[in-house]
């Protein structure tokens, strides 16, 4: 397992090396640059900036300082919010991100465990059919008009909850619906179809027939297999919900990490652009890696040597 | 008494091509430490027929009907949780497929344990040192090691051995082995039916041993039911039945089953599956035409249309079970004397 680990992580470097590559030349090849948009400034005050973020440099030499940077870690100044630098943001804002995205996670969990378990017992009856309906309503609606709706319903027709901000624990029940609705509904789906799978399975017979309450023999003999097919999905379901917080947290004025990567590709803030987006490589890698742990805990024939 | 006692046993799914009768009307009794076995095709209802007993039957939901005493308690009329108490420690079931039936992402330990834990209020530690005693007996070797292990790192022969210990862990009443062999390899079969032997001596349980093989059901069992078609055709001890076959059914069963004296092993008289024929004396008989649907029995005796010795009445009257003329105790169901 160890073994196995060691493996996925030298397997990361590259692939990071890659992605930090294509994105330094890509956000360079974007018509505009960091500093355009400012008044129009004296060509000598220009220079001036230029020099100061090296910018004056010719690529080749700008790309070798970078990547010299990055391998002691360090993402370099932001061009847009000055006197502050790249680790510094993400190191204020992710956890923002973070936390909208764990309850996001648990939102889609809970929900989507539990539908598709409940399908799945009673495949073909209402209560599949209304759970796998609101499921594929789930998946069909994007979460930019899922956040503004529930906003309409919930604040501002019965008040209930927040338009937006995050502050007390009432305003992070909105944001983890939107973010997590359409990754619920997924996981329903996945559920309802694993579980179907493993319920037919003469092991379950087998568990029945030495007569554990039917609550084990689920929690206990279908659960395991049933859940796998869900697991698999959950790294890119991370993934996604981690992206995803993007247009969350711009509906919902939260002040996390998405924000500013929308704003910096939008400025051209080029260190900003590369840092964000090397963190979220790292950050998926990452979460990739530990399902394939899960999996392996779950899954005794699975293997890694 | 007798220890189990099942009266006009009735399974029937209704589907949408109609009601499907796959048990129609089977009696039967087991007494205290007997060997009943039950002999039939695929779809004959023999494993459906005793699965019932314990709501085990697959979907589409089933109505059973009929009366199934054990010690004096009809086990069709109990809820869910009263059931649950009978399976797997008054009745146990040992599968076809150990292949299949193991739980592959649980180890063979925790899988032992939960029936004792199920059952019986007892500490984790003493559950385990009873699962492992019991793996041993069945002839597992290294119990201790083997608890660890998941099923995948056992062959199908040790696979079945797991199984039987599971089924017997909680030391049920009666045993059910349904097909317990069939999907092993020859060699391995006369282990396991050895093995099953053995126990039911050892602990004087009672045990129906469910096979389409006549071999195999005849070595062990004190009487036999031939099943066909969801009825009970013939009944007897299995000298009996092979002395002189009173159904055609069951004639047709053996015709299709390796005579000794055909040179076979031991072991490939166990199965009646086609093997090469080369160097023998005769072909063996297969049964001509396919078991009947079910959903569609045909009218009269549902063996006709396959009957070598068919008489008209047999195609418009279904047959009544009824005694053998010169030995008590044995009945078939057909009009025909052969």
């Amino acid at each position: 397992m160890l073994k196995f680990v060691l493996k996925r992580l030298i397997g990361a470097i590259p692939v990071l090396w890659i992605i930090a590559t294509l994105t330094f030349f890509m956000i360079r090849l974007a018509p505009g640059g960091p500093f355009d948009q400012d008044k129009n400034l004296p060509p000598d005050i220009m220079k001036n900036i230029e020099a100061k973020y090296h910018l004056d440099e010719p690529l080749p030499q700008q790309y070798t300082r970078y990547m010299k940077s990055l391998l002691r870690l360090d993402l370099g100044p932001s061009f847009k919010y000055a006197n502050r630098t790249v680790n510094d943001i993400i190191a204020a804002a992710f956890p923002v991100s973070a936390e909208l995205a764990l309850w996001a996670l648990m939102f889609a969990l809970l929900v989507g465990v539990g539908a598709g378990t409940v399908a799945s017992l009673h495949p073909g009856t209402w209560k599949d059919h209304s759970a796998m309906g609101l499921a594929m309503a789930g998946v069909c609606t994007p979460n930019f008009v899922l956040g503004p709706v529930l906003v309409l319903v919930f604040s501002l027709w019965l008040g209930w909850l927040p338009v937006a901000g995050w502050y007390g624990a009432a305003d992070r029940i909105l944001p983890a619906i939107t973010l997590g609705a359409i990754y619920a509904a997924y996981v329903a789906r996945l559920t309802r179809g694993g579980m179907l799978e493993i319920l037919r399975q003469d092991f379950i017979r087998t568990a029945r027939a030495k007569g554990l309450p039917e609550s084990q023999v689920i929690i206990r003999h279908a659960f395991r297999g049933g859940l796998l097919p869900t697991v698999t999905f959950l790294g890119p379901a991370i993934a996604g919900i981690v992206t995803g917080s993007l247009v969350v947290e711009l509906i919902f004025d939260i002040p996390g990490l998405g924000r500013f990567f929308v704003q910096s590709a939008l400025n051209r803030d080029y260190t900003m652009v590369m840092g964000t987006a090397l963190f979220y490589a790292v950050l998926i890698i990452f979460m990739n890696i530990l399902v394939d742990i899960a999996y392996a805990c779950l899954d005794p024939r699975v293997r890694y040597d | 008494m007798a220890l189990l006692e099942v009266e006009d046993l009735k399974v029937h799914f209704h589907t949408r091509h109609g009601v499907v009768k796959a048990v129609d009307g089977v009696s039967f009794s087991l007494n205290q430490g007997d060997v009943l076995g039950i002999v039939g095709e695929s779809g004959s209802g023999k494993s459906v027929a005793c699965l019932s007993l314990l709501g085990l039957v697959p979907s589409p939901p089933a109505r059973v009907a009929g009366r199934a005493l054990l010690n004096g308690q009809d086990l069709l009329g109990l809820d869910g949780d009263r059931l649950r108490q009978i399976r797997g420690r008054k009745i146990s079931v040992i599968f076809q497929e150990p292949m299949t039936s193991l739980n592959p992402y649980l180890k063979i330990g925790a899988q032992l344990m939960e029936v004792l834990t199920t059952h019986e209020r007892i500490p984790a530690a003493d559950a385990r040192s009873r699962s492992e005693a019991m793996l041993g007996r069945v002839g597992i070797p290294d119990p201790g090691i083997r608890m660890d292990q998941y099923p995948h790192q056992f062959s199908g022969g040790m696979r079945q051995r797991v199984m039987i210990a599971m089924a017997l862990l909680a030391k049920p009443d009666v045993l059910v082995a349904d097909e317990p062999t069939t999907a092993l390899d020859v060699t391995i079969q006369a282990q396991i039916l050895e093995l099953i032997r053995d126990l039911q001596r050892e602990l004087g349980m009672a045990v129906i041993l469910i096979s389409h093989a006549m071999g195999v059901v005849a070595e062990m069992s004190a009487q036999i039911l031939v099943m066909y078609a969801g009825r009970i055709v013939e009944r007897g001890a299995p000298a009996d039945l092979f002395r002189k076959p009173l159904h055609p059914y069951t004639r047709a069963l053996m015709d299709s089953m390796p005579a000794p004296t055909d040179g076979g092993s031991a072991a490939e008289r166990q199965g009646c599956r086609e093997r090469p024929v080369a160097g023998r004396r005769k072909r063996l008989a297969a049964i001509p035409g396919t078991p009947p649907d079910p959903a569609n029995l045909p009218a009269g005796c549902p063996f006709a249309p396959r009957c070598p010795y068919v008489l008209d009445i047999c195609r418009k009257t279904d047959p009544e079970e009824r005694p053998a003329p010169e030995n008590s105790g044995r009945t078939f169901r057909c009009h025909v004397d052969i």
